[in-house]
């Protein structure tokens, strides 16, 4: 049994077959990236593994789990946590207090602890966790910044850094460097790297950027027209030549 | 300013203002502390209405919340013959499993629906308090309801709450006591998670708060709240019917929260507080009350939409501009 796999998942949109019978496999520690062209089913392969939509047929399950069709709060709760393409965060808060936000469900807070004063989180303790956390991550000046006055690099690291303090088994990154500089882009493989090799955690991201896959995915799902079109270690998939016609074309349509 | 120096200043004005409200009957006349007594019910009201407005649902049935409460303490009262201390913890609750009742199938729907949805649930109870004269007595509703006392006539604990000045500090404890709670849950852990659905739900959602169950929960505690409000006012007016809780009051519970803004826990205390004086200089003018409070509302959302909290902040920041203008020119 797998850490995380995805069995003959399908899903339709009327006639529309979004994916199509896709499976894969992804073990504990793995970097996995989730490749293809536009329109290739990435973003619907996404909202089918992170619980956001329920699969027409097939399942995906987690630690021997089926977590397809499931609240996306009670896949969390498991431990696979998703970020979002889109800066996402809760922009009235300072970046501590996001991450505090975050570690919600590691916490006792119920209404009589809020009540009789004892689920506080702006005590030492329960903070101390959010500090490490959004300094191991580089982000240790920007701790009381507001989260609506960051960069956008630095909203998306404070996505990534929100997902880490559920402290999950399984980070599912959307696009985790889209719309970002080269410099950005840099700093984010960096952290997703540190983020496994510190706390061993599975990443499993969907992405558009081809170089930024292949600089730090250990192996790479490539989907074209919402099937899985290929699987293997980056240089594989570089010399694939499915791959490459799917994405530059094909001879024949060239000439 | 300081953080600690901005305490200071908080700790002292709220001390003023405590002693004000301590002084109070000593300070106006019977009338005015009906009033003042009223005041005080609709600041429990308006606070327990931020409190739903923090996961962002509005509700249009607030009122008819209220009213459960001052429903159940009329008929526990007059009917059932209970004394306060166990109508009013019994109102409350009841308000509670209604305000469950109205919160599975509400919290099902988002927004615009939300709020009209709320506004039918709503609806259907009143409409019922008028069908039914056993218990609800109907249109002409509840009269009559027993005054609260504590102890008999001539033991040395009696207090007679006959006496407007005895109710309105037995209402001063309820409205400091549910300031307290509610500012604590503001602060704590549960206020932000509340807050975060409102920021944004599908982040709340994704990592572990779910969603709906807290909805339903701030629901339920908001509606509480209502029934404490609504049993204190049966107990002060003595007759409730269902007109006391229309839309007409639903509609300056809203205007109270707009006016005074509901993302600090002190925007409807400002609310309710200058709207009551509003109302209270206009009571000349009271055919046109309606018009003008309308005007309010429209003015508010489109001059000021965050409400009167946001005032301050937004003067330092005209101010900065003039300033810098200024500086560059």
């Amino acid at each position: 049994m797998s850490f995380f796999s995805v069995e003959n998942l399908t899903k339709k949109f009327g006639g529309l077959v979004a994916n199509n019978n896709i499976s894969m496999d992804v073990e504990k520690g793995e970097i996995r990236g989730v490749i293809g062209p536009n329109g290739a089913g990435k973003t619907t392969f996404f909202n089918l593994v992170s619980g956001f939509y329920r699969p027409t047929s097939g399942k995906v399950t987690f630690k021997g789990q089926t977590i397809s069709g499931m609240a996306t709060n009670k896949i969390a709760r498991l431990g696979a946590v998703r970020t979002f393409q889109r800066p996402a965060l809760f922009s009235d808060f300072t970046v501590l207090e996001n991450v505090s936000i975050a570690q919600h469900l590691n916490t006792n807070a119920s209404l009589l602890n809020a009540i009789i004063g004892h689920d506080n989180h702006r005590e030492a303790d329960s903070l101390e966790r959010a500090i490490e956390i959004v300094d191991f991550l580089g982000m240790a000046e920007d701790r009381d910044t507001m989260a609506n006055n960051l960069s956008h690099g630095l909203q998306r690291q404070l996505g990534v850094a929100m997902a880490l303090a559920t402290e999950p088994e399984l980070l599912m990154l959307d696009e985790p460097v889209a719309g970002m500089n080269s410099g950005e882009k840099a700093v984010m493989v960096n952290m997703i790297q540190k983020i496994r090799d510190k706390w061993g955690v599975t990443v499993l991201l969907v992405e558009h950027d081809m170089r930024t896959v292949m600089n730090l995915c250990e192996k790479i799902t490539v989907l074209d027209f919402g099937e899985k079109l290929a699987e293997g270690s980056p240089d594989d998939i570089r010399s694939n030549r499915a791959v490459i016609e799917a994405y530059l074309g094909a001879d024949d349509s060239v000439t | 300013m300081s953080k600690s120096s901005f305490s200071t200043h908080l700790l002292v004005s709220s001390l003023v203002v405590i002693a004000f409200f301590v002084m109070a009957p000593n300070l106006v006349s019977a009338y005015r502390l009906e009033l003042l007594t009223i005041f005080l019910i609709n600041v429990i009201l308006a606070q327990s209405y931020r409190l739903m407005a923090t996961t962002g649902d509005w509700t249009l049935c607030h009122y008819i919340l209220m009213g459960v409460g001052a429903y159940a303490t009329g008929i526990l009262a007059k009917m059932a013959g209970l004394p306060f201390y166990l109508v009013m913890p019994m109102a409350c609750v009841v308000t509670m499993i209604v305000s469950l009742l109205f919160a599975i199938p509400l919290s099902r729907t988002l927004g615009f629906a939300f709020f009209i949805a709320s506004f039918a649930l709503g609806e259907f109870v009143r409409h019922v308090w008028l069908k039914f004269h056993y218990p609800f007595g109907g249109a002409r509703g509840i009269n009559g309801i027993p005054k609260l006392e504590i102890g008999q006539g001539g033991e040395w604990y009696f207090i007679d709450f006959w006496d407007s000045r005895n109710f309105y500090y037995f209402t001063l404890v309820f409205t400091i006591l549910t300031l307290v709670i509610l500012f604590r849950i503001d602060r704590s852990r549960l206020g932000d998670t509340w807050k975060s659905i409102y920021t944004d739900r599908e982040l709340s959602e994704s990592i572990g708060i779910d969603v709906t169950k807290s909805r339903i929960m701030v629901f339920c505690v908001s509606g509480f709240f209502a029934g404490l409000a609504g049993s204190l006012l049966a107990y002060q007016i003595g007759s409730i019917d269902p007109h006391n809780f229309g839309m007409v009051e639903m509609v300056y519970l809203i205007i109270w929260c707009v006016v005074g803004g509901v993302k600090t826990f002190w925007g409807p205390l400002i609310g309710v507080l200058s709207m009551s004086i509003i109302f209270e200089l206009t009571r000349p003018l009271a055919e046109w009350r309606p018009a003008l409070f309308g005007l309010i509302l429209i003015l508010f959302l489109v001059l000021l939409p965050g409400g009167l909290e946001t005032l301050p902040a937004r003067i330092r920041e005209l101010l900065h501009r003039t300033g810098t203008q200024r500086g560059t020119g």
